[in-house]
């Protein structure tokens, strides 16, 4: 591959790939995404180019392409599959269905009804993939161009106009008006503080040092979110981009990509998207004959958590255990090996080509008065479409779990939904019409974070949420300084003891106590932010802690030490359903006797509650009340009417 | 180095530049209590007990004063009623672990920390990781470290070093404020060296 030396070669270059490619050829775009391979996507592409071969459509050169691309965003209906230039959508494909795509909607042009998707409360079929609900309620900047590019192809990012934005900055602007392009865009960092990135990169610039680095934070780890993992696998080469910028801006020569080793497919395509782009010149020495010279390497993370916060990832970097350290100073200032430091998030860094390439106005177009822009979000749990959603910053919280998530599934009622990781707050229904921004969740006691956005339905106990973060933070927190270390480990303790049904009058009083002082007195914003799940659920569902200490009721009927199953002996018919089902072989009683639970063989696992059939409705949950006595054994036998 | 004028107290202090504000609190006889901090040591910030209350920037937190370097203008309060509550729960959660450590017992009187708060988990250490820094720092021997995070996090001996070196040393004894150290340094020599123990639990 010949380098490419300046802006004029890069858009010849450009045409020539642009006219190679016919957009009236079909495309068959697979996810092959980490949510679509783990659901087989690797054996639907095998399928579909053999189908082509077996169809005869490979002997004609370049009649059809496969194209392997990063993720589109719809998870929860994978493997997810786009042919072009139609842009049918297919969801859940499957490897027995590559024959009929290929003879039916390649060929034929027609559409495979039962692959689209049904809109669940019309019934209608939308066939193009923008037109799909989860899609068309979004504002896909950033990850749009994920199903139009394979990320280990240059090529197809150029020919998205990749690589433009590197041109337009490094030869028509100078360092300071990139900065000022920054600035006056509003972007704020995307990995949680929501600091301003254009300040911070000023602050990094006039820092008197020659030597400086630039990072991209991809140690992404709250449970449940990958978003800059889509954007790494995905489109690789965009984060890239805006760091070359960052750099430039900047005046750095060296950069980092700090990857977590859990994220293989991410780290592979970062690896190939820097080698490439050495490959062509927008890396190494004298950049587009601008006389900019920058290198980047790939480092990997351990998977701490915490080597998320940036004085914990520099220490990481540099070889040491990653542990935070005070600011003052600021890694602008002293970050790592001692020299100034610019480190954003994966995403923050996706923003820059595009503020570059169309003004910084084009960002402020969009979003609140304080977050500019859109924003990534991994929209999961008790939500019809989970899975990786952009939307404009101002967009309302209902929108999101309704509009882009479809709602509830099972017909159940929302309850919370708990935004920014393990360090985030739950948020409940009355505050769904709060525009989702920094401010405003931060406000109701939630954070931005990264975009973590888990939905909870009734069946969801907040003190058992609370449970779960803490147990995430006891182990993640590095455990240097006491009152995160130890804040946690006694709020943990507390809320074990609450969920267990061992929970005290002022428990809740000393878990705030508790967490003031882990927030106001820890070293590093891990502390500062531990204690958001307890304080945020005491908030709201204070009365579900009260019912869990008071009454030793789970209200939620999840915490199970405090819940028991009964069979009522008035609506038992024996049917055996339960018996059969019931894991822990608990359940006893015969064809014509009434089902007994043994309580302490029991699990309570629920399988008795869920298949006792609804006619019935026999089986009960009780929580926070006493057990009726067990039946005696005499009235236990049922005389059945005979059939005659 | 110019010179920061700064309020501790209410009293004018004068500092200079690089001075944290343990050492300017230090230099007008105005007391901070430290656990973690040692002088021959890099401030290291862990154990929180010198959290002083400052006024910066337009907005009033919580610093540790070993750590937080001077700025003109700045108000800092040693004592009040958020300083001494987040000493007095920070004291109650080490003297968890180390109920009859001697450098614990006249804080605890000092901000009316009462030992038996939370529930004993007597590990005897609170991870103020004074020998771990000694030995690192001054010794430059590194035979003590921190083993793993969070909740589970502990100090231990590397036996392959400090079967070399610490039998002449211990100079990271009389460091520990709660006397931990000691119990880990014999658990370990009974590890790392079996001969030198009494009697072999294994009878080899």
């Amino acid at each position: 591959m010949p380098r490419i030396n300046s802006p004029a070669e890069l858009e010849k270059f450009r045409k020539d790939i642009l006219s190679k490619r016919d957009p009236n050829r079909p495309c068959v775009a697979v996810c092959t995404g980490t949510g679509c391979l783990a659901l087989g996507a690797a054996k639907v592409v095998t399928a579909l180019k053999e189908e082509i071969k077996k169809q005869g459509l490979a002997t004609k050169v370049d009649v059809v392409d496969v194209r392997e691309t990063g993720c589109p965003g719809f998870c929860e209906r994978g493997p997810l599959v786009v042919i072009y230039p139609e842009e049918t959508c297919y969801l859940q494909v499957q490897p027995g269905d590559a024959e009929e795509i290929v003879s039916q909607t390649i060929l034929a042009k027609k559409v495979i009804d039962r692959l689209v998707y049904v809109d669940p409360i019309t019934g209608e079929k939308i066939v193009r993939e923008s037109e799909i609900p989860f899609y068309k309620n979004q504002m896909r900047h950033l990850i749009g161009n994920n199903i139009k590019i394979d990320p280990k192809s240059i090529d197809d990012y150029l020919a998205v106009g990749g690589y433009s934005a590197l041109a337009k900055a490094l030869c028509q602007v100078t360092p300071e008006q990139v900065v000022g392009l920054v600035k006056d865009s509003n972007l704020r960092g995307r990995g949680g503080a929501g600091f301003p990135t254009g300040r911070k990169w000023e602050f990094t610039r006039n820092s008197p040092e020659k030597t400086k680095y630039v990072i991209v934070n991809a140690d992404e780890g709250d449970p449940g979110a990958f978003m800059d993992r889509a954007l790494l696998e995905g489109n690789p080469h965009s984060v890239l981009e805006g760091l070359t910028i960052g750099a430039y801006a900047i005046g750095a020569h060296e950069g980092y990509f700090y990857v977590r080793q859990e994220y293989p497919l991410a780290v592979e395509n970062v690896t190939i998207a820097i080698r490439k782009a050495e490959d062509y010149g927008f890396l190494g020495k004298n950049i587009l004959g601008s006389g900019f010279d920058f290198t980047v390497k790939v480092r990997w993370g351990a998977g701490a958590f915490v080597c998320g916060e940036e004085t914990a990832l520099l220490m990481s970097l540099e070889g040491k255990a990653g542990e935070p350290r005070a600011r003052p100073p600021y890694p602008a200032v002293k970050g790592l090996w001692g020299k100034p430091t610019n480190i954003n998030n994966v995403e923050t860094w996706a923003n820059v080509p595009l503020i570059i390439n169309n003004g910084a106005g084009f960002l402020t177009s969009i979003g609140t008065e304080g977050s500019k822009g859109t924003k990534i979000f991994s929209l999961v749990g008790k939500v019809n479409n989970t899975g990786l959603v952009e939307v404009p910053m101002g967009i309302t919280l209902r929108d999101i779990v309704y509009k882009v998530g479809g709602g509830i599934p099972g017909g159940k009622k929302f309850k919370a939904v708990q935004t920014g990781g393990p360090s985030g707050g739950c948020i409940p229904e009355k505050y769904l019409d709060i525009e989702v921004d920094f401010d405003e969740l931060k406000k109701v006691g939630a954070i931005m974070g990264s975009g973590g956005m888990i939905v909870m339905d009734e069946d969801t106990c907040m003190v058992d949420v609370a449970r779960y973060f803490l147990n995430f933070l006891t182990g993640e927190s590095c455990g240097k300084c006491s009152p995160c270390r130890e804040g946690i480990r006694q709020m943990l303790k507390i809320l074990t003891n609450i969920s267990k049904g061992k929970g005290r009058e002022g428990d809740i009083e000393l878990l705030e106590e508790l967490s003031e002082a882990t927030r106001d007195a820890s070293l590093c914003a891990l502390g500062g932010s531990a204690p958001n799940p307890v304080l945020s659920t005491i908030r709201y569902f204070r009365d579900e802690y009260e019912a869990h200490i008071k009454e030793k009721r789970c209200p939620a009927y999840v915490c199970k030490e405090l819940i028991s199953y009964h069979i009522d002996p008035d609506k038992c018919q024996a049917c055996m359903i339960c018996l059969r089902k019931c894991p822990a072989e608990a359940i006893a009683g015969d064809k014509n006797q009434i089902h007994v639970i043994d309580q302490d063989k029991c699990t309570k696992c629920g399988t008795c509650f869920e298949v006792c059939p609804s006619r019935f409705g026999a089986v009960r949950r009780l929580s926070g009340e006493p057990l009726p006595p067990p039946i005696p054994e005499e009235a236990r036998i049922i005389v059945r009417k005979s059939k005659g | 180095m110019s010179e920061i004028l700064l309020q501790i107290d209410g009293i004018e202090v004068k500092a200079k530049e690089g001075m944290t504000i343990l050492e300017a609190a230090q230099s007008v006889g105005i007391y901070i209590p430290t656990l973690c901090h040692h002088e021959k040591l890099e401030p290291y910030g862990a154990c929180r007990i010198c959290v002083v209350e400052v006024d910066a920037r337009g907005r009033t937190s919580l610093v540790a004063a070993c750590l937080y370097p001077v700025e003109p203008d700045l108000v800092v309060r040693t004592r009040s009623e958020k300083v001494d509550k987040t000493r007095k729960i920070l004291l109650e959660q080490f003297l968890a672990h180390a109920p009859d450590a001697p450098a614990l017992q006249d804080l605890a009187q000092e901000y009316g920390a009462d030992k038996d708060r939370f529930e004993k988990e007597s590990s005897f250490c609170i991870l103020c990781g004074l020998c771990v820094r000694y030995c690192a720092e001054v010794k430059k021997k590194n035979a003590v470290g921190f083993v793993d995070r969070g909740a589970r996090r502990e100090i231990n001996f590397i036996p392959e070093i400090a079967s070399r070196e610490c039998w002449n040393c211990k100079e990271c004894f009389p460091l520990c404020p709660t006397s931990y150290l000691q119990a880990a340094y014999h658990l370990t020599e009974a590890l790392a060296f079996p001969r030198h123990s009494i009697k072999s639990t294994t009878g080899k």
